[in-house]
């Protein structure tokens, strides 16, 4: 008999609000969290706008120790873990049983960043003075350190990993989870993502490549994935991880099941790390073995939740894989971005769009496209603009498309 | 069941380029560790390291490539061409999705990274190059490695420091079971820059040692430490059907767990992992002919190794070796490269030994192959690797039957 993963706990941080209800309630009213950039000073750069957390360390939880030990991602990590945690109310589960998978773009880019800066006195000496080093910063040297703090949380003794895809991690990271319980090498999976890639180097590096929304003028308003007007993504943080368990055990102890992770699948272009071909072949084919795994029929897809991330390129490439996968269905279903409203967070927001699908089932309402009054003729799907829409749904898909050529499909199901 | 082999090895280590020369280096004792040469580390307390000599990206990877990557990529790339080219499989004779790239890194592009940072801090902004937003992520060399073969299957990377290295070998047999041909894996990883070494001495458990054939020597008495290295090995993974007569080995088990003891008291849970991996390959510990140990270097966790063989083995009770004395600790790269040297193990019945180590440290009951290489048959070995923070892996091997 095969073993089916469920999510049974459900933990954000995200831009909007910390904790999952503050997230949905974000989603719900259609409010946009992109703002221009506090986290530092971004005068002198090309994008200067980010979704940014309001995230309070101390008013999260987290110790003087873990606040000055974790970088901002791995705090992200711990938050929403816990959170998830409590929201299952799993316990007693053997620490051998239990399974960490943790996806991230970047890692701890933002305490390497900082120690960088202080170590090489502002990028003064190549040979950066060692006496200044912090002792955590072999920690922030290797993303590791994010699946560790989270396996820490649950003494997990399970296999733990770290998955970097780029911005498929959050995707490839749940469905790693998902693949543990049914292939019974854990009962309890924490499975989620976390990036807090809002820094100098990072903006830097996407001003480059003109990727990042230069709508500097109208921060609240610049992420416009589908809109003609559209510029580019607008660069997020957070995290979410979600709480998997085998279903029958779920039902045993009678917890709550937002869904079924049902299938899942990625393909890869092999045609460039930043560009896409406009046919949207690869994604179209994730998607396909992704129903094929999941047992469903495209006509079965109830909502699709985009990668969305309001560069041209990718919502006409995506535009072409809906409709090259699903066929007709493509135009029957609602498909929309919540990265108009929290932004891209790379590689966690794959895991905030899994728990954005989880709640959409759970709740029956499909969140909106912000700031999409001007659709791109090109983009001739349903995006739900602007305002949140109650919807029956049984099977949602979710995915993610990023740098690498990487191309993740995920169905989520009402069990 | 032995349904998924290793059918090419793609060696860029300290000990040599290519997996002969390696092997050779490994039997010899001959140590590719030495004074850093890259920078000047003198004024560091770590000083030794293992390079990979003589290695020009130039003639090895495609010249539009070298300043889109970081050298942890250009060694991958070079050794994903080797491993193809030894593998004998026809990439262009494979279906696109039914080819994947899982890699392991632990620390991405860290010489590229710091040369930016200095641009963005020394001029501002606009001075950071378009390459960075591909070539420090630790995606960049799965992605790199896909896009150079038309490799569309399920790409994939793992970072779980040391033992990363055997959790993307058991990701391969996963993805060969259920969906490819053919997998691109293993790893590489490469720091050898001044904030990349200073980052990893804050561990703490980095040998300060100037002496090149002591500075790192596992289960001796005089353990004090690792020795850091770059470079690795990519591995070409293949189901056995098909495969026939290239197989350097089989990959018959694997399990990994997480080890808490530090932190909770808890007992460690390597000889558990050890035992998962015997069970999922189908063998008694008497059924494992050699041990390739992780050989942290460091008392402490040399001792939990030790304790979890003779537990699991019982007291000197199956040979224990640790070549990655002669290249330092790889990281993402390390556990590749042991599956690669213990693949060349089994195919030549002789188990090399663990150089430098002189004299066992009090309680360490394992059978550490010393002085010399050891010749004797050998049909299957065991890979241990252990990463930073807990993570804990081991890979069961077997003999493969490449003509």
């Amino acid at each position: 008999m095969t073993r089916k993963a469920v999510i049974t706990g459900v933990g954000v941080v995200a831009p909007g609000g910390v904790g999952r209800e503050a997230f949905w309630d974000t989603l719900t009213a259609g409010r946009t969290a992109t703002r221009e950039i506090t986290l530092f000073d971004a005068s002198e750069f090309r994008s200067r706008i980010a979704a940014e957390a309001d995230f309070d360390a101390v008013a999260a939880g987290l110790s003087a120790r873990e606040i000055r030990r974790m970088d901002r991602a791995a705090q992200f990590a711990v938050v929403s873990a816990r959170e998830a945690l409590r929201d299952s109310g799993i316990t007693g589960v053997d620490p051998g049983r239990i399974a960490v998978s943790i996806g991230s773009a970047v890692g701890c880019t933002m305490g390497l960043e900082e120690e960088y800066a202080v170590l090489s006195d502002g990028g003064r000496q190549w040979l950066v003075d060692h006496t200044y080093g912090v002792p955590h910063l072999y920690g922030y040297m290797v993303p590791s350190t994010l699946a560790v703090e989270v396996a820490n949380e649950v003494s997990a003794e399970g296999p733990v990993g770290l998955i970097s895809t780029g911005c498929t991690s959050g995707l490839d990271a749940v469905s790693h989870g998902a693949q543990l319980i049914q292939e019974g090498a854990a009962d309890l999976v924490l499975a989620g993502a976390t990036d807090a890639p809002i820094s100098p180097i990072t903006s830097a590096c996407f001003d480059a490549i003109k990727a990042t929304s230069p709508s500097n003028h109208d921060a609240a308003h610049a992420s416009r994935p589908f809109d003609k007007r559209r510029d580019g993504f607008v660069l997020g943080e957070g995290s979410a991880v979600m709480v998997l368990e085998e279903e029958e055990s779920a039902r045993r102890r009678g917890a709550h099941i937002y869904a079924e992770v049902a299938g899942f699948a990625s393909r890869s272009n092999a045609f460039h790390m930043t560009g896409l071909k406009p046919d949207g072949r690869e994604m179209a084919e994730a998607i396909t073995v992704a129903l094929r795994r999941a047992k469903l029929d495209k006509s079965d897809v109830d909502y699709i939740n985009a990668h969305g991330s309001g560069t041209k390129q990718n919502d006409r490439h995506e535009t072409a894989a809906f409709k090259r996968s699903l066929g007709n269905r493509a135009y029957e279903v609602p498909v929309s971005s919540i990265k108009s409203m929290v932004g891209h967070s790379l590689g966690a927001i794959g895991s905030i769009e899994v728990a954005a699908c989880a709640l959409a089932l759970d709740r029956q309402v499909v969140p909106p496209t912000a700031n999409l009054h001007h659709a791109d003729p090109e983009c001739d799907l349903d995006y739900v603009p602007l305002v949140a829409r109650e919807h029956a749904m049984d099977a949602v898909l979710s995915v993610g498309s990023g740098f690498g050529g990487f191309q993740t499909a995920m169905l989520l199901t009402r069990v | 069941m032995a349904d998924t082999v290793i059918t090419g090895l793609g060696v860029f280590a300290p000990t040599g380029i290519g997996a002969e020369e390696h092997w050779t280096a490994v039997l010899d004792g001959k140590s590719g560790i030495g004074h850093i040469t890259r920078f000047d580390a003198s004024g560091y307390p770590v000083v030794l390291a293992g390079e990979v000599p003589g290695f020009d990206a130039r003639e090895h990877v495609p010249g539009r490539l070298i300043p889109q990557t970081d050298t942890w990529t250009h060694l991958a790339l070079a050794a994903a061409e080797a491993a193809l080219a030894d593998s004998g499989a026809d990439p262009k004779s494979l279906p696109e999705y039914e080819m994947a790239v899982v890699t392991s890194s632990s620390s991405g592009g860290t010489a590229f990274g710091q040369g930016e940072m200095e641009r963005l801090y020394q001029k501002g902004p606009s001075w950071v190059g378009a390459y960075q937003s591909i070539a420090w992520f630790y995606a960049a060399t799965t992605g790199q490695i896909s896009i150079q073969h038309g490799m569309r299957g399920p790409c994939g990377v793992i970072c779980a420091e040391q033992a990363g290295g055997l959790d993307v070998v058991a990701q391969a047999r996963r993805l060969l079971r259920t969906q490819s041909r053919l997998v691109v894996t293993g790893g590489t990883d490469s720091a050898m820059c001044p904030y990349g070494l200073v980052a990893q001495m804050a561990n703490g458990l980095m040998s300060t040692s100037d002496d090149p054939a002591r500075a790192y020597v596992p289960f001796d008495a005089d353990a004090r430490g690792y020795v850091p290295g770059e470079g690795g090995a990519i591995l070409i993974a293949e189901r056995a059907e098909g495969a026939e007569g290239r197989g350097y080995g089989a990959i018959l088990g694997h399990a990994s767990g997480f080890d808490q003891s530090e932190r909770t008291g808890r007992p460690p849970v390597l000889a558990a992992t050890i035992r998962r991996a015997l069970d999922d390959a189908g063998l008694n510990p008497s059924g494992v002919d050699v041990v390739f140990a992780d050989a942290a270097g460091t008392p402490e966790l040399d001792r939990i190794e030790a304790e979890a063989l003779a537990a699991v083995f019982g007291p000197r009770g199956v040979p224990v070796t640790a070549p990655k004395t002669l290249t330092g600790r790889l990281y993402g790269g390390g556990a590749p490269l042991d599956v690669a040297t213990a693949l060349l193990a089994l195919r030549d019945g002789v188990i090399p030994h663990t150089a430098g180590t002189e004299r066992l440290a009090r309680g360490m009951e394992i059978d550490l192959v010393l002085g010399q290489p050891r010749q004797q048959p050998l049909s299957t070995a065991l890979v241990v690797a252990r990463g930073y923070g807990g993570f804990t892996a081991a890979l069961v091997l077997g003999r493969g039957d490449r003509a």
